[in-house]
């Protein structure tokens, strides 16, 4: 579904990404972890076309979208879910969510996309006329997901889903994820909460100093020496 | 002094200041969507000022219905004005893309100023309908009709910008691109359409503005400064992006500035600075902005 064929990326003179590829398959859960400043998020705004990158290839659904305007991306079935949320905090819960269906497409199944939206976070019902920027951190990301469904998306792109929540919280907003996933949604997502991100995900890439330095089937990821040391703090059995 | 002195003072000073507000408006939704300050906002309040003069001396229109056309003919020296000067900026870094809208801007006034002189001359010039004259009083106040009425018009347009905002998808989609243009473009809102469509609104509230001016008080080449200014103040005081509340604090600018007449006389302006920065001092969000952190 998603192809992304040795994309380098800069900011200015400093070069983030390296001959980063990866693919996603259609209904796959991919996740792409790696430590701070790696360049996951780099990536992700790379394919939502937030930032060029100055070579390489990117194809979504066979079309090629290096040049494509950001909003062009959204119309032809991406959204994300940034990092922060990213919401529009003086505007209400509703008007977030109706933002989130600004496409055409969106916009033609408006109300049933929103109906899907409350029943899957019913909290999110109670408060639509109130300002995103009362929610709490749990509902914010809870509205920010639902905002991101708005667009009837066919990848759906997570940057840390769980930044700023409860393990708690985080284990609910995956569960979430991993339902979204099964009505048929493709999802990319990063995280640094390594464990969460690898028991939910298909597939992993590890990213480090802008390089994929290993890739693979996420239960066997779990079992990685490196990745045990790294980044879950456990010595290897 | 008199009660009725005082009265009638801050009247009319509310009558102006709804000017004030109506064209800082236009200023504060321009920075809004767009991170730009358009310095020439005020060039543009005296070229909707003009067009409704020309359109009054050559074709004898009613400068309150050469409000539509008049707002029309800027709204798209707005568009033209975006594409060809300010859009090319859209990519630059914030504090990059302040500074360069801020040196056009100044370009353009200097422009705009001098081409006014060189068209339509240095005079001062004002709509003068047959109505000029009228008014009625209430509680021994007078309301002229062409102020008052240039204050209900100014409300309404300021009421139909609100309902246009949170009412339509479009007006929804300004406000999300001013609260979060990334988030805004991840929605699949095309930032670039809704900021020339945003500048050239903004374009189109300042001829509103200049229209009223031009009717109830006068017009000349060199306004646009001292209106840019007005509304500079108006949109400190207001809160930077704050829409609703520059409506509001052009009001108080006109009443406080109408009044301090009465005891500084001439330096009125300079009441108008002092507030300004004892704002900047004391409540640097704006007295409608929500307060940071």
């Amino acid at each position: 579904m998603l192809e992304i064929e040795k994309i380098n990326v800069s900011y200015g003179d400093l070069q983030a990404l390296w001959d980063i590829s990866l693919k996603v398959g259609e209904k796959e859960i991919v996740a792409l972890i790696g430590p701070n400043g790696a360049g996951k998020t780099t990536t992700l705004k790379t394919i939502t076309g937030l930032l060029r990158p100055f070579g390489g290839e990117i194809k979504f659904l066979g079309i090629v979208m290096e040049k494509m305007a950001i909003h062009k991306r959204v119309e032809i079935g991406i959204s994300l879910v940034p990092e922060g949320r990213g919401l529009f905090p003086g505007m209400t819960v509703l008007e977030n969510l109706e933002m989130g269906a600004f496409t055409a497409k969106g916009r033609s199944c408006k109300d049933e996309t929103l109906e899907q939206v409350f029943e899957l976070f019913p909290i999110l019902k109670n408060r639509k006329k109130q300002a995103a920027g009362t929610l709490s951190g749990g509902e914010q990301q809870m509205l920010a997901i639902g905002r991101g469904l708005m667009s009837k998306p066919k990848l759906l792109l997570f940057d840390e889903p769980s930044w700023g929540l409860s393990p708690l919280l985080s284990k609910v907003i995956y569960e979430v994820i991993g339902q979204i996933n099964s009505s048929g949604v493709t999802i990319l997502l990063i995280e640094q909460n390594v464990r969460i991100a690898l028991e939910l995900a298909n597939r992993a890439y590890v990213v480090e100093n802008g390089r994929i330095v290993n890739q693979g089937n996420s239960r066997n990821m779990l079992n990685d020496q490196h990745i045990r040391e790294a980044y879950l703090g456990t010595e290897s059995v | 002094m008199n009660w009725q002195v005082f009265a009638q003072s801050l009247l009319f000073g509310i009558f102006v200041g709804g000017l004030y507000g109506l064209a800082a408006v236009g200023l504060s939704l321009v920075f809004g969507v767009m991170k730009m300050l358009n310095v020439a906002h005020g060039e543009l309040l005296m070229l909707g000022g003009y067009a409704t003069f020309w359109f009054f001396s050559l074709y004898h229109i009613d400068p309150f219905l050469s409000l539509l056309p008049s707002a029309f003919i800027l709204f798209l020296i707005g568009m033209g004005l975006y594409k060809g000067l300010f859009s090319p900026l859209a990519k630059l870094h914030e504090e990059v893309k302040i500074k360069n809208s801020l040196l056009i801007g100044f370009g353009l006034s200097l422009v705009f100023h001098n081409l006014a002189i060189r068209l339509w001359t240095a005079d001062e010039r004002s709509v003068s309908v047959l109505y000029s004259g009228w008014g009625f009083s209430l509680f021994g106040l007078r309301f002229p009709f062409i102020r008052f009425s240039g204050l209900v018009l100014a409300t309404i347009v300021i009421l139909a910008l609100h309902q246009f905002l949170t009412k339509t998808y479009f007006g929804k989609s300004i406000r999300a691109t001013t609260e979060n243009w990334e988030s805004a473009a991840l929605m699949g809102i095309n930032i670039e359409k809704t900021s020339m469509i945003s500048f050239a609104l903004g374009a189109t509230l300042a001829a509103m503005a200049g229209t009223i001016v031009s009717v109830g008080y006068a017009i000349h080449p060199a306004m646009g400064l001292e209106w840019t200014l007005k509304a500079l103040i108006v949109v400190v005081l207001a809160g930077l992006g704050n829409i609703g509340g520059a409506f509001a604090a052009g009001v108080l600018l006109g009443a406080v500035e109408s009044v301090s007449t009465l005891f500084v006389g001439p330096y009125m302006e300079v009441v108008g600075l002092v507030l300004f920065l004892l704002v900047l001092e004391l409540r640097p969000q704006g007295l409608f902005g929500k307060s940071i952190g």
